[in-house]
């Protein structure tokens, strides 16, 4: 029952099946981002209270999520790393870190374009947006301490650790700082509110979810690979792979 | 190859290094009234075999063994058995000699000040006993690290370069302590550089480099 | 030996330690009182404004003189070989965690509670709300202490370990510097501060709990 994980633990496993998900998942992102693009830019309705603003939480909340559920998955893979000594968990760490800040800035950058037509500037302390941010210093934090380290391994292991423990932290730190706000709440509602959602606005969004679940998928995949070549460069597998 | 029942077994241990493979499937193991020297040229391994001896470094392969169990089985009373000297004496700067000795030792097993104060007459620095370690010289560092050997009372000693910025008496009291300590029953891991001279026959591992 | 014994003479060393070398006990402290004043003097503002502002600086302060003093809390013990003599003295390496941050808060942490109200009464905030700062500066250090010892393990050995200490320690700190400033300020405008304080409590037990292990786990991974 055991060995379909512990088959996850080997190299040349984990490169073959990234290299054979890669174009599916590319494939499922281009569409269902194509989707919910051309329905969310050109055929939802505008939303009655911020027109045609509100359009970019179709790159902003999947963002979001994506930096959120990137570092989950940062923080498991150190885990089996860590505490299975399964050293392809460390790599899918190392692989998913990037790309999850990437999102994390994304989101940053998308919610505070998103915030000029509604508060006059592009930050103003909206609770979801400081977490982000603070979620953002998270991730440079693991991804330096893991190149602060001589010895790759135990920058590895570091790394995870730090993972586990800033993974707990997170939702400690959101409640904070809506609490935070709530106290400092000026005159304007600072908040990006969703608006109502019909249907042909909800519709895209979900595509664009899946599709940034996809997108990520993809990119992991890349760099997984790239990763698990530089890992096990001494080994006699990556040579034939790479004479191939 | 008989497990050591009553001393320490290495069984086949693998230690990287980053790309380096720095210990390739070594095995050893020391029983009773043996003392081992371990030599090897400098980056050969010898202070990573002791570190995985200690159980400091888990290697990727293989294990160790105390008293035929796994030392992660029995992490305590393996430690209560050992006494490790590393390369640098570890002894606090501000503390004096007999300061750093009541609080190392104080950890692992009751002692009186008297006792440790014999202790470091017996490597020669009970002089030093309540200077601060920080003016003392290098060798009579060593010589205090030494006395914190001594004073634990373990079976096992493992004992990295400890005959490092020695004088030529100071060597001699070393050789005498530890065929001393082996010919009563006990145990010692000894990795020098140079020709070691024990008045009881060690056996030698030389690591290749 | 017992845990609780090993702990009170490790605390006792740690203690000893430090009161040789009384200088580095104090420049924390120092520290804290520099950046306390750089803020009304970069702020360029009246007592009765600066009071709005007094539990975040003081806060702010706090933290960051915290932080100071956390990069010491094992870079000793590994540098000259005493840490691996710990980690085989027979006792597990999270009694030997819990020891070596308790006594650092000691040092460090009360050090910095017992010098408020000085800093308080110069930055204007009221008496009347020093029963609320206290009490959120001894929980806040104590959490910040324990946060840090994981930080500390991590970085111990690493070339310009204390700018990555900080960058990994801050951003956790985060939730305490809200909930203590927060505190602090709603007593100074007369509302309870009982809700921040209880969890700010509840942080600090969460931490104390917890922090040992991961902390005593970096350790491992940083002596291997």
């Amino acid at each position: 029952m055991w060995t379909w994980f512990y088959r996850l633990a080997s190299p040349p496993f984990v490169y073959r099946t990234a290299g054979a998900l890669m174009p599916w998942f590319l494939a499922a992102a281009a569409a269902t981002i194509g989707y919910g693009t051309i329905a969310g830019l050109a055929f939802a309705p505008p939303d009655y209270q911020q027109g045609d603003a509100f359009r970019i939480i179709y790159v902003h909340a999947p963002s979001a999520w994506l930096s959120l559920f990137a570092y989950t998955t940062l923080a498991v893979a150190g885990a089996i790393g860590l505490i299975w000594r399964i050293k392809m968990g460390h790599a899918v760490a190392a692989a998913t870190a990037p790309i999850g800040a990437s999102f994390t800035l994304s989101a940053l950058v998308t919610g505070s374009l998103w915030g000029r037509p509604m508060w006059g500037t592009y930050w103003a302390w909206d609770p979801r947006l400081t977490s982000e941010l603070i979620l953002l210093f998270l991730y440079v934090g693991v991804m330096s301490l893991r190149s602060a380290f001589e010895d790759p391994g135990r920058g590895d292991r570091a790394a995870a650790l730090l993972a586990i423990v800033g993974v707990v932290n997170v939702p400690i730190i959101h409640y904070s700082v809506v609490w935070w706000n709530s106290l400092h709440q000026g005159a304007t509602v600072a908040k990006i509110g969703k608006p109502e959602m019909p249907g042909s606005m909800l519709w895209p969004l979900l595509a664009m979810f899946l599709g940034f679940m996809c997108f990520y998928g993809a990119v992991l995949c890349m760099r997984l690979r790239g990763e698990v070549l530089n890992r096990e460069r001494q080994a006699a597998w990556v040579r034939e792979a790479m004479r191939s | 190859m008989n497990t050591a029942a009553e001393g320490l077994g290495v069984e086949a241990v693998h230690v990287w290094r980053g790309d380096r493979h720095v210990l390739k499937g070594l095995s050893l193991e020391i029983d009773p009234r043996e003392a081992l020297h371990i030599s090897g040229r400098n980056g050969s391994g010898k202070t990573t075999l002791l570190k995985v001896a200690c159980g400091l470094l888990r290697p990727e392969q293989g294990r160790v063994t105390w008293r035929g169990r796994p030392i992660s089985e029995v992490r305590s009373d393996y430690q209560h058995a050992l006494a490790y000297a590393s390369h640098e004496p570890a002894l606090k700067g501000d503390l004096t000699a007999l300061e750093n000795l009541r609080f190392m030792v104080g950890l692992k097993r009751r002692s009186s000040a008297a006792e440790l104060a014999s202790c470091l007459e017996r490597t020669g620095v009970a002089s030093c006993a309540d200077l601060p370690v920080r003016v003392l010289s290098a060798g009579q560092r060593r010589r205090v690290a030494m006395a914190r050997v001594l004073g634990m009372r373990a079976p096992l000693w493992l004992l990295d370069e400890p005959f490092t910025n020695l004088d030529a008496g100071g060597s001699e009291i070393f050789a005498a302590l530890i065929a001393e300590h082996v010919s009563g029953g006990g145990m010692a891991v000894v990795v020098a550089h140079h020709e070691l001279v024990l008045p009881t026959a060690a056996r030698r591992l030389e690591l290749p480099g | 030996m017992s845990a609780g014994a090993a702990i009170l003479l490790i605390v006792g060393r740690e203690l000893r330690l430090s009161f040789r070398r009384p200088d580095q006990l104090l420049q924390p402290l120092v520290f804290f009182l520099i950046v306390t004043t750089l803020f009304p003097l970069g702020l360029n503002l009246q007592l009765s404004l600066l009071k709005d502002m007094a539990p975040g600086v003081l806060w702010t302060a706090a933290l960051l003189s915290s932080l100071l003093s956390l990069e010491s809390l094992f870079k000793g013990d590994a540098d000259d070989g005493t840490l691996e003599q710990l980690a085989l003295s027979g006792q597990s390496l999270t009694v030997i965690v819990i020891a070596k941050t308790a006594a650092h808060w000691l040092l460090s942490g009360a050090a910095l509670v017992l010098a408020s109200p000085l800093v308080a009464i110069a930055l204007g905030i009221p008496s009347a709300a020093f029963g609320t700062m206290l009490a959120s500066l001894v929980l806040g250090t104590m959490t910040l202490s324990w946060l840090g010892s994981i930080g500390a393990a991590l970085t111990v050995g690493l070339k310009r370990g204390n700018v990555l200490l900080s960058l990994i320690v801050l951003p956790l700190a985060m939730p305490l510097l809200i909930f203590g400033a927060g505190a602090t300020d709603r007593a100074i405008s007369g509302t309870s501060p009982a809700g921040a304080l209880y969890f700010l409590g509840s942080l600090c037990i969460f931490t104390c709990t917890l922090a040992p292990f991961a902390a005593a786990a970096a350790l491992r991974i940083t002596l291997d």
